[in-house]
């Protein structure tokens, strides 16, 4: 047990309990909220198994799923945004991430707004798309991606900025 | 076979993704199905402990509007009581009708109002005879319907639902039509299947119709907006919701006496 899956068990949980006790209570203008817990997903450590980082996503959505009576919609969105990681994390930081290291803290510049961007986009279109379930209402799907996601993206840049290290 | 081992362990990766997201996939197909829904719900032990104690905390914070309703219904009720006149006369002449409806009350523990499929939480189980398929109400109007049940909580399909239908009738008039929500406002559900005999206007009051889940007369709400398309023989009606579905505490669960027996009547009039 190292520091850093301790870390990832305080996240799993940290987000968890936000999500359900005040982010899915918030409805801006009735129906707008923000899921910054894919956060967890997003600032996973790079170098860890894939396999893992699928099941424990699948298991916070899933246990999202069961406080807020979606079915599979947040288990699903999960370990979608979980599998596509990788590929984000090569359009944005570059072919060679892996080796350079990339520090999700160190500053926020427009490498890491593009990261959040696409996997907020990624994330929500599909939680929606699953929980409305037919494309008759495609414009409805879009709105609430677009403003869910602008809410989402504003609310995780406040925590990524809250979780920085401290300077000595 | 050997092959197929050999290629499972070298996509390890793809197969464990595509097998967790067909799992959330199933698990949401059968949450969109009506009445065998839901594998996965609030209605259980550990959440439904969990939204227990939130919610004591939140009670708190709107004591002050759930006297006010409290003591609205009181008035209510009182009216009703000094305004009985010859109702015992009435009630010998019904017996048949004695006991059809048990109303027990409870709280709303987890209410929500921004999906397309809302689903509530109530603190209310099988130990105090809650079961599937009983009606929700509250001192305004209709709530929604039982849908699932644990010992001590139970989840409520709400009237913002895009999946529930519920017997509705224009109250002057006897005109019935099925309620159904549109996804689109809290306040407002609609009723697509009301006859273009039907006289109605705006502010026409909704009530329920005797139906498996509702008596008779519970309020819904009034009409607001009256579409006429000439295609079909119906108007769709937009209903303003007396009750504010965002702010919901005390309700009152309805059981039906009868249920069981309208039930197997109908099952035996559709086999033959």
């Amino acid at each position: 047990m190292t520091q850093d899956n301790l870390i990832q068990i305080f996240r799993f949980i940290f987000f968890w309990l936000l999500q359900v006790l005040i982010f899915s209570k918030i409805n801006l203008f009735g129906y707008i909220n923000p899921y910054p817990y894919l956060l967890f997903m997003l600032l996973f450590p790079i170098g860890s198994s894939k396999n893992f980082l699928l099941i424990t996503s699948f298991l916070l959505g899933l246990t999202l799923d069961v406080f807020l009576n979606t079915g599979g919609i947040h288990a699903g969105s999960s370990v979608l945004l979980a599998w596509m990681r990788e590929n984000y994390l090569k359009f944005s930081f570059g072919l060679n991430y892996q080796y350079q290291s990339v520090k999700f803290f160190e500053k926020i510049n427009s490498e890491l707004f593009s990261y959040l961007l696409l996997g907020i986009a990624t994330h929500h279109l599909c939680m929606f798309l699953l929980e409305i379930f037919s494309f008759t209402l495609v414009f409805s799907i879009l709105a609430r991606t677009l403003w869910s996601s602008l809410f989402t993206f504003v609310i995780c840049i406040g925590f990524i900025q809250l979780m920085k290290p401290t300077k000595k | 076979m050997q092959q197929i081992i050999i290629y499972i362990f070298k996509n390890s990766t793809k197969v464990l993704f595509l097998l967790l997201f067909t799992l959330a996939l199933i698990l949401t197909i059968q949450n969109h199905s009506y009445h065998r829904s839901s594998v996965i719900n609030s209605a259980n032990k550990f959440s439904g402990g969990v939204y227990e104690k939130v919610n004591s905390v939140n009670e708190y914070f709107l004591l002050k509007s759930e006297n006010e309703a409290l003591a609205r219904e009181n008035a209510r009720l009182k009216s009703l009581l000094f305004n009985q006149t010859d109702s015992l006369i009435q009630n010998t002449k019904k017996k048949w009708n004695d006991q059809m409806y048990e109303v027990s009350r409870c709280k709303v523990i987890q209410n929500s109002y921004n999906n397309f499929n809302n689903i509530l939480t109530l603190n209310a189980g099988k130990k105090i005879g809650v079961e599937p398929e009983m009606g929700v109400i509250n001192h305004q109007g209709i709530i929604g319907v039982v849908e699932k049940t644990s010992d001590n909580y139970a989840t409520v399909v709400s009237i913002l639902n895009t999946k529930n239908q519920i017997n509705s009738k224009v109250k002057h008039s006897n005109h019935f039509g099925i309620i159904s929500w549109n996804g689109k406002n809290t306040g407002y559900v609609q009723i697509t299947d009301l006859p273009r005999l039907a006289t109605v206007k705006k502010g026409d009051t909704i009530v329920t119709s005797q139906s498996l889940y509702f008596p008779e007369g519970i309020p819904i709400g009034a009409i607001d907006k009256i579409y006429t398309d000439n295609k079909t023989n119906y108007y769709t009606v937009d209903v303003r919701l007396f009750n504010d579905m965002t702010n919901l505490g005390y309700v009152y669960v309805i059981k039906n006496y009868h249920k069981q027996e309208i039930e197997n009547l109908q099952k035996e009039s559709i086999l033959k």
